[in-house]
């Protein structure tokens, strides 16, 4: 474990900036429909009024259903840590932590899938059956684009991948690693619940995936989800941002710059998404991820290929 | 500069065959099977051997045929049906991706046991997975138009891997070639229109009558 | 110049045939033409040769073969149609003899192409030229034929296209060898790229071999044969199947000369047997009389293929069946459109009984029954016969003894189709058809076929048999 004031600011920064993020998307589609919509920092708000309200629980559920949140809000800060979100060295790094990254931000869903079914009510029991499905899907493309880095890098941890080394390879590879950054964007939209794959903007529970599996949480439990949600975003954004751009070669204070703004366009980039896009039918779905996928491989075949 | 930009285009031709692949509605279909002839149409700008009058003769007459002559001609050919829509294929569209991921394993493999002095362009590779591909729309689409598109891609892998020979082989002989391409599908779109006509649909599904009994 | 002749006076002719107005003087124009391409090709014979458009067309011992087969049956076929375009009228009306002259010009186009990218040309021609004399009738059934075969004929057509540029890329670049020339692929061969030539031969011998039936590939065939007029399904038969296994043929010829043999061979005698496998599955059983002429064409292209796998004499057993096959199809098709223009059907639970109704068809369908098995006296025994001994002496016994079980088991098949046919009471016949009895156009062109192949069984011409001997030592093999 080693921080870095660099690392340390720019985990602290994704830490704040995370509801913003998620803001700035929900403005970007208000925006382009038309509408005035609810202000950038809306979220911010939102979650102080949650964490002063009480809860209430149903009296179906366990502890899981009260561990989960927290539990979930801890993972994906556990994998903003395996990042290199200034662009150089993440806080925790070890050979393979790139399968930790995933399966660590895969047991937050894990508990939050099991807070969904310990309610005993179908609609979260549905909901809960969806995104799995659709989750591990997602982990196949996930892993290719992963697979592409590890071959272009030939570093097997996130830091290495993404950090100092990788400057150097990516102009030789290129159009690979900009086709990944596609099916990783393609795949963001799917792990954090966006359109086409969840709109989450739906007040119908049928046609919900997340939003209806935390339907019962409340007060300072669902601040804690939503706050996890934005930072799930937010830590997707930024592995996006850093496969996209390079850092490794900037001064620290241009690698947080290119980070936050990074993460600002993604957020842009999700809200115009939603704003052009429909949700997909669900076994659509299915082919979106395929194709998503397929993008990865398509990279993956090309490294692979090209005696670089 | 040429030789990245050729990379370029092939990868589009890649990610273009995917699109056909993948999507159900038959004007799309037509639509980007258009833009991979216009990608087509492109290539001989940037392969080796610089701008020649042959070269671009040959370009312009490539972007006319595949890119607004052929797709205009299936538009034509659709127009009376009323069905917009592909059924489902006989494999899903997840099988043909499926599909369409082993055909870019299996021909990026075979492209590696060429002599090693070939394999530094994607050429080879990028024209059997678009061969591949074609054979798999033209095999597992029920729409008769979708075959013809299949059709369009097989020649469009053909007609890629003719490219490198643009010098060897003469001038002549791809203008046959383009001839040739262009008479196949005008009456193939012909024998739709009157599939069309006969059965109120076009749907190659209902030609099951001949076999053995 | 008098390849060039042969080429497109035919398709000249075509376009003619086209704004002719009367019915009468477009079949005088396709006698005429036939007839004079039988006698260029005639005089093809005994002239020296010559090359025309630079070495691009020239006629060698192979193509002249292909040539002279495709000629003689076009005139046949031509007097027929003449015959058959009193009394039918045709869906495509003036366009048939049009695509006939086309096809003609196409075919002879693949004969004497000596650039293997023109040969190419030549082949798509035929496919084009064709597909409208099978939509003959305004049906659904002639639709799906139809579309079948375009579909598969282009998709074989275009990996065909394909295994011309692998060829073109295995010549090497510097100067020296003129692209995709024959000539110069051969006298090169040792300077090809091994890998290219390999894949070209694959990509070939697919394309190539989805044109002439080959199994698992054939499947347009008995759709497209049970459905075209007989006289199109006999041209089909007997030249385009012919000119198609030209392709394969010469691609051979590339890679023998290269050194590929070991390659080579097996791929042929694969093929070849499977195709004999499927046409035996097949043949038994069926019981359309035009599908099983299609499987027996399958079963046919399993043998040229076979032969030309197998080397030695097997080689020259190929091209000399070559020529039998294609006679003898066109017979058994003009023969059995015969019986289908009687019976209006062609199937043969309908057609019992033919001796009476229509003997002298019925005569030529049980000899051609003989014929197209293998029987001697006639010239499929000496071909097949050259092609099984072949495999016996280059040391294939196994492929000797599969051959000669599905030969056998085809001979069944066929037989009790034809005996059936021929024999019995007539069904339903119309009394009103067979009192009109047959007329004489009707019967003198699969009279003068099987004559021929009766001929070659007996006795095959000086000039002929050096021909072919020299035709199957460019193929690896050798003459007897």
């Amino acid at each position: 474990m080693n921080i870095t004031p660099s690392s340390a600011i720019a985990f602290i920064l994704v830490l704040l900036i995370a509801p913003a993020v998620a803001g700035v998307a929900t403005r970007t589609k208000s925006v382009l429909t038309g509408r005035q919509g609810a202000p950038a920092l809306q979220l911010y708000f939102d979650l102080w009024k949650l964490v002063r309200r009480g809860a209430v629980f149903s009296e179906t559920t366990t502890w899981v259903f009260r561990l989960a949140p927290a539990a979930m809000v801890a993972t994906t800060v556990l994998a903003a840590t395996l990042l290199p979100l200034d662009g150089r060295m993440s806080f925790i790094r070890f050979s393979g932590d790139a399968v930790a990254f995933a399966y660590v931000l895969g047991l937050g869903r894990f508990l939050l899938v099991l807070a969904a079914l310990d309610t005993g009510s179908s609609f979260e029991g549905m909901g809960a059956s969806r995104e799995v499905t659709f989750a591990s899907l997602v982990e196949v493309g996930l892993f290719l684009s992963f697979g592409t880095l590890v071959v272009v890098t030939r570093e097997l941890s996130l830091s290495g991948m993404l950090g100092m080394p990788f400057a150097h390879h990516w102009a030789a590879n290129a159009p690979a690693l900009v086709m990944i950054s596609i099916g990783l964007f393609a795949l963001l939209l799917a792990e954090c619940s966006r359109v086409p794959v969840d709109d989450p903007s739906t007040h119908l529970e049928l046609t919900m995936v997340h939003e209806v599996m935390v339907l019962d949480h409340s007060g300072p439990d669902l601040a804690l989800i939503l706050y996890g949600s934005a930072l799930k975003l937010a830590v997707l954004g930024a592995l996006v941002v850093s496969v996209l751009i390079p850092r490794g070669g900037l001064p620290a204070a241009g690698s947080l710059a290119v980070l936050g703004g990074g993460l600002l366009a993604i957020g842009v980039g999700v809200g115009i998404v939603e704003a052009t896009m429909a949700r997909l039918r669900l076994p659509k779905v299915a082919l979106y991820l395929a194709g998503a996928s397929s993008l990865a491989l398509f990279s993956l075949i090309l490294v692979l290929w090209t005696p670089a | 500069m040429t030789h990245s930009s050729l990379q370029l285009l092939l990868l589009l031709v890649v990610l273009t065959d995917f699109a056909v692949l993948g999507t159900s509605r038959l004007s799309a279909c037509i639509r980007w099977i258009a833009f991979q002839g216009a990608i087509l149409g492109l290539l001989p700008l940037v392969t080796e051997g610089g701008l020649t009058m042959h070269v671009v003769a040959l370009a312009i007459g490539t972007v006319i045929v595949k890119a607004m002559l052929l797709p205009g001609f299936l538009r034509w050919a659709i127009r009376e049906a009323a069905i917009r829509r592909e059924v489902e294929p006989l494999v899903g569209y997840m099988g043909s991706m499926l599909f369409g991921a082993a055909a870019l394993g299996a021909a990026f493999a075979v492209a590696n046991t060429m002599p090693a002095s070939a394999r530094g362009s994607l050429v080879v590779p990028v024209a059997l997975v678009t061969v591949m591909i074609g054979m798999v729309i033209l095999t597992t689409r029920a729409k008769a138009v979708t075959q013809v598109v299949g059709y369009m891609m097989l020649e469009n892998g053909v007609y890629i891997f003719g490219l490198t020979l643009a010098r060897r082989v003469p001038f002549l002989v791809e203008a046959g070639v383009l001839l040739d391409v262009f008479v196949g599908v005008f009456i193939m779109g012909i024998v739709v229109f009157h599939i069309n006509r006969e059965f109120d649909s076009i749907s190659a599904a209902n030609l099951t009558e001949l076999r053995e009994s | 110049m008098l390849e060039l002749l042969i080429v497109v006076m035919p398709l000249a002719a075509g376009g003619l045939a086209y704004v002719l107005q009367r019915a009468r003087a477009r079949s005088a124009l396709l006698l005429m033409i036939a007839t004079l391409h039988t006698g260029a090709v005639g005089l093809l014979w005994v002239r020296p040769a010559d090359s025309a458009l630079g070495g691009w067309l020239m006629v060698d011992d192979l193509g002249l073969v292909v040539l002279s087969l495709v000629s003689v049956l076009f005139l046949v076929v031509a007097y027929y149609a003449a015959g058959y375009l009193r009394t039918q009228t045709p869906r495509g009306g003036r366009a048939f003899v049009s695509c006939l002259l086309a096809f003609l010009s196409a075919t002879s186009l693949v004969a004497l192409s000596q650039h293997l990218a023109l040969l190419w040309v030549g082949m798509e021609s035929t496919t084009l030229a064709v597909a409208p004399l099978i939509y003959a009738r305004n049906d659904r059934r002639s639709l799906e034929a139809v579309w079948k075969y375009l579909v598969l004929s282009s998709v074989g057509i275009a990996l065909a296209l394909l295994a011309v540029f692998l060829l073109a890329t295995a010549q090497p670049v510097d100067g020296g060898s003129r692209a995709l020339l024959l000539p110069d692929l051969i006298s090169g061969a040792s300077r090809l790229d091994p890998w290219w030539l390999r894949a070209s031969f694959v990509f070939a011998l697919v394309g190539f071999g989805t044109k002439m039936g080959l199994a698992p590939l054939h499947t347009w065939k008995p759709d497209t044969y049970g459905e075209a007029p007989s006289l199109v399904g006999g041209l089909m038969a007997g030249a385009l199947t012919s000119c198609a296994f030209l392709g394969v043929a010469r691609f051979t010829q590339v890679a023998m000369a290269a050194g590929l043999q070991t390659f080579v061979r097996p791929l042929l005698i694969a093929s070849g047997l499977f195709s004999l496998l499927v046409a035996a599955a097949f043949i038994i059983g069926q019981a359309d009389v035009k599908r099983l002429l299609a499987y027996s064409s399958v079963e046919h292209m399993g043998l040229l293929v076979l032969g030309l796998g197998v080397g030695g004499i097997g080689t020259y057993g190929s091209v000399l069946h070559l020529i039998n096959n294609g006679l003898i199809k066109g017979m058994l098709f003009l023969t059995v459109g015969n019986l289908v223009l009687a019976t209006g059907t062609s199937v043969v639970s309908d057609m019992h009984g033919m001796l009476r109704v229509r003997p002298v068809s019925a005569w030529l369908l049980l000899v051609g029954l003989f014929a197209v098995t293998g029987s001697p006296p006639f010239g499929l025994f000496i071909s097949e016969f050259s092609i099984i001994s072949g495999a016996i002496r280059e040391h294939h016994p196994w492929v000797a003894g599969a051959t000669v079980l599905m030969l056998t088991i085809i001979f069944a098949g066929i037989a009790r189709m034809i005996i059936d046919i021929a024999y019995g009471e007539p069904t339903g016949a119309d009394d009103e058809l067979s009192s009109g009895g047959e007329r004489a156009s009707f019967v003198v062109g699969p009279v003068v076929l099987a004559g021929i192949v009766l001929l070659l069984g007996l006795y095959i011409p000086a000039p002929l048999r050096a021909v072919i001997g020299r035709a199957a030592a460019s193929l690896g093999g050798a003459a007897p």
